[in-house]
């Protein structure tokens, strides 16, 4: 069996018809308007996704039921040109307790022009969860918890 | 449509662009599978299967074992590929979401 140490990161980009402070207040503080619905960690309904904008602060989600769920730490807070959070959720989409076992999110924000701003992303120190994955397959034989992982991670795809 | 740019390593997330690729890898997730099983589900020939087989393991989402005169895929469990793949296509999709939300606030402040 082979276990990478280190994996590429994953690098995303985009240009947006916006100021470079309209962009990165969009992007922190009104993730909520943005994050895809689906995609949250709690067993409720969404109700809303809190951004702290300060480094040291935490994104929430937060269920309709009152259930929340603090899955990033907010790790460096640049405005307007970087913000750093850690990606604290484990393979099957749960809350990943073990700081070791987390990723890292990093967005730095470039004015192209006044009106226009180059958003540069990237998601590194990926396969921290990949060993997470290797312990997780050996501990759990194969039925519950491994196969539920992998059914859960088909069934985000499919969204 | 928002324009979002694919970074050359994701060679994943493009691996799952097609339909029918990702209707593969995902019945490939639930189980290990042969080609003939895939292509018995499938509009699809068994040719066909096998040249989408070839894309994601390539990819490093799939990977194949002998099974007696069979060759049966399987996930590649081994590799971050897979996740590397969801979080190319999970990311590029909330881009897209945050695009359209900058803009949209733009017009309206």
């Amino acid at each position: 069996m082979s276990i990478q140490s280190t994996a590429a990161p994953v690098r995303a980009e985009v240009v947006v018809d916006a100021p470079i402070e309209r962009a990165f207040t969009v992007f922190t503080e009104g993730m909520n308007e943005w994050w895809p619905a689906s995609h949250h960690i709690l067993e409720a309904e969404l109700a809303d996704m809190v951004f702290e904008p300060w480094a040291g602060g935490g994104i929430i989600d937060k269920g309709i039921d009152g259930s929340e769920c603090r899955w990033a730490r907010v790790l460096v807070y640049e405005p307007p040109e970087r913000v750093t959070f850690s990606w604290d959720i484990s393979l099957n989409w749960k809350h990943e307790p073990d700081p070791e076992a987390t990723s890292e999110v990093e967005i730095r924000f470039t004015a192209e022009t006044s009106t226009r701003t180059r958003v540069e992303l990237e998601h590194r120190n990926i396969e921290r969860h990949g060993a997470g994955w290797e312990a997780m397959r050996d501990a759990v034989d194969s039925e519950g918890g491994w196969q539920g992982g992998l059914d859960l991670f088909a069934q985000h795809l499919r969204r | 449509m928002a324009y979002v740019s694919l970074p050359h390593e994701a060679g994943g997330f493009a691996a799952l662009g097609d339909g029918t690729r990702r209707a593969i890898f995902e019945m490939v997730a639930e189980r290990a599978r042969s080609v003939g099983e895939l292509a018995g589900d499938l509009p699809v020939s068994r040719p066909a299967v096998s040249q989408h087989l070839k894309v994601l393991k390539e990819a490093g989402l799939v990977r194949d074992r002998a099974a007696g005169a069979r060759r049966i895929y399987e996930l590649d469990h081994d590799g971050v590929g897979a996740l590397r793949s969801y979080l190319d296509q999970f990311w590029n999709q909330a881009l897209a979401g945050f695009k359209a939300a900058a803009e949209r606030q733009e017009e309206h402040p």
